[in-house]
């Protein structure tokens, strides 16, 4: 559905991307991860036609984002990380003028907005001026201006970006929905548990390139190949977080009570090696094990690892 | 208005609120209150008598107020136009639609010029007070209500291309402003000292300068005072002062707004820079 090839651009000395890139599946809710200045909000602006790219190529649906400019713009919804809405429009008024922007004819076009408008809970504000909107409301606004046209793919820049912990939720429910209409979603956030629990796919980018992609367990359980280990030990779990910390290939280590948990790179025997330095320095070690880890657990691992932490 | 949806949207917003008939009303009633103070003036000092030169005087007065208002207010109307739309943040979003960048530039400025245009037409009944006393003919007031349509024009598509190619509003109402303040005086003022640098010195006239003929035909306020029957520098030129003034400005709004359209398409310009 998007399909991304060795996508460059440039701004001034600022490489923004270098050479990324990424296959997005149809119907796929893929999320796009990554730190500030990655390159997410370039790639997104890429896909959504605002920018043409200095090398490379990218498609949604075979079409070409630099020459079928028209068609993509059809086939494509797409919500900026930073959107303004027009002062003295009501929520109707709002809709109706994207929908004509998009050329939908009038007749029909009271029932799409009213059906819109009941997707993202803002049926009842048909008649209020956009301006006097709460920012849950306005995103959930832009998600409806967003798929006016009804397109196959969205591209959603950071949505849930500002909101309260009870418009997140209510914004990850509409994506989640739109997710089983069969649109293709393509969604950048930093909250990342959020992200885990949203897509079936993710990408982690960094410097402009994609360090590790796929679906979301694969991501979380090999991305970048370093494991999370947890060692629970009867006491001086301090002491032991700070012989962890010069041992080689570990990172990232922290003590929580009688728990210790840090990322390993070594090899399984070395990872036995560590059990037995461990235990051979006087530690009761009372569980030792690999465990399972979540998106930020992931994330961290693989950018620490590009930047060489 | 229908064909285009950036227009009907504009004309929504800037014409629901009290703030436009409210701004119409006090003009009329200030530039209508200053006409028949004058009549009223001129009346009392001679009562049962009113000369028609002094009808033209004040018709002459009554346009280049209204030709300044043009040219203070319609670069204003427009030169933010995009560029405020980009510092909203609401640019984006209505690149990504189907709308054409050349739909949205012309939506954009008829509705800032539509306000002016407005103004202008709601003070033609203060023109007809002034044609009751005679002094000019109705083919004058048509020839400078063109004019003004022309001026208004070249004005607002000069607004329009700064606001497109600048990201900031600020930047892009000074600019404009320079620019139509060029216009109005630079022409003028570099038409006359190139006339007196070649001048021959001497008794006798000289020969007006080609280019000093063609900056003055590109004057503003010296086309409108030939328009209402004035006489400026001698000129030798084929082409009437009017038809240098229509054909030269008109070419150039059009050259500007298809300019400030390709600022719209994606890399056509430093406005999609945004993320810089």
């Amino acid at each position: 559905m998007i399909s991304i090839s060795e996508m460059t651009k440039r701004f001034g000395r600022t490489t923004a991307l270098d050479g990324m890139s990424l296959e997005v599946e149809k119907g796929a809710v893929f999320g796009l991860i990554g730190p500030n200045g990655a390159g997410k909000t370039t790639v997104m602006s890429i896909l959504a036609t605002l920018q043409l790219p200095d090398g490379g190529r990218a498609t949604i649906s075979g079409r070409d984002v630099t020459s079928d400019i028209e068609e993509v713009r059809g086939l494509v919804g797409y919500m900026p990380d930073f959107f303004g809405v027009y002062d003295g429009l009501k929520v109707y008024e709002y809709l109706d003028f994207f929908a004509s922007a998009y050329h939908l004819p009038e007749k029909g076009r009271d029932r799409l907005i009213g059906g819109l408008l009941e997707l993202v809970n803002l049926g009842d504000k048909e008649d209020f001026y956009v301006d006097l909107l709460s920012r849950g409301m306005k995103q959930r606004l832009a998600l409806a201006r967003c798929l006016v046209h009804d397109p196959e793919v969205l591209i959603l820049d950071e949505p849930a970006s500002g909101l309260d912990p009870r418009a997140r939720a209510e914004m990850k429910e509409i994506i989640r929905h739109l997710g089983k209409m069969g649109k293709t979603v393509l969604i950048s956030s930093h909250i990342l548990p959020e992200l885990g629990e949203i897509c079936d796919q993710v990408a982690i980018m960094e410097n402009g390139r994609v360090v590790v992609s796929g679906p979301v367990e694969e991501v979380t359980a090999a991305g970048g190949g370093s494991r999370v280990i947890v060692v629970e030990v009867a006491g001086r779990a301090g002491e032991l977080a700070l012989m962890l910390e010069e041992r080689p290939h570990t990172g990232l280590v922290e003590a929580d009570g009688r728990q210790v948990k840090f990322f390993y790179r070594g090899s399984r025997e070395d990872q036995g090696a560590l059990l037995k330095e461990i235990i051979d320095g006087g530690h009761i070690v009372i569980q030792y094990h690999e465990v399972r880890r979540n998106l930020e657990e992931a994330f961290m691992a693989v950018t620490g690892e590009v930047n060489g932490k | 208005m229908k064909g285009n949806p950036v227009l009907l949207k504009e004309m929504r917003q800037r014409f629901r609120t009290f703030k436009t008939p409210l701004i119409i009303s006090m003009y009329l009633l200030i530039t209508g209150g200053l006409c028949l103070s004058y009549i009223y003036m001129r009346w009392r000092n001679m009562p049962g008598y009113y000369q028609p030169g002094m009808s033209r005087e004040l018709f002459i007065t009554f346009s280049m107020i209204q030709l300044a208002l043009i040219a203070f207010v319609v670069p204003g109307l427009t030169s933010g136009s995009i560029s405020a739309e980009r510092e909203k943040q609401t640019l984006n979003v209505l690149l990504v639609t189907r709308l054409k960048p050349l739909g949205i530039v012309l939506g954009k400025m008829i509705s800032s010029c539509s306000f002016m245009v407005i103004i202008l037409l709601a003070t033609l009944p203060l023109y007809n007070i002034i044609i009751l006393y005679g002094g000019f003919s109705p083919g004058q007031l048509a020839g400078v209500f063109i004019f003004y349509l022309v001026t208004l024009i070249a004005f607002g598509s000069v607004g329009m291309a700064c606001s497109a190619f600048f990201k900031k509003t600020g930047a892009s109402v000074v600019v404009s402003y320079i620019i139509v303040l060029t216009i109005m005086a630079g022409t003028i003022l570099l038409g006359a000292f190139i006339y007196e640098v070649t001048r021959v010195p001497g008794p006798g006239s000289s020969p007006t300068p080609l280019i000093s003929q063609i900056l003055q035909d590109l004057n503003p306020p010296m086309v409108m005072l030939r328009i209402l029957g004035e006489t400026g520098m001698a000129r030798s030129l084929g082409l009437p002062y009017w038809g240098v003034y229509t054909i030269f400005y008109l070419l150039l709004s059009v050259l500007l707004v298809w300019w400030s359209a390709r600022q719209l398409r994606p890399g056509g310009g430093k406005g999609m820079t945004w993320r810089q």
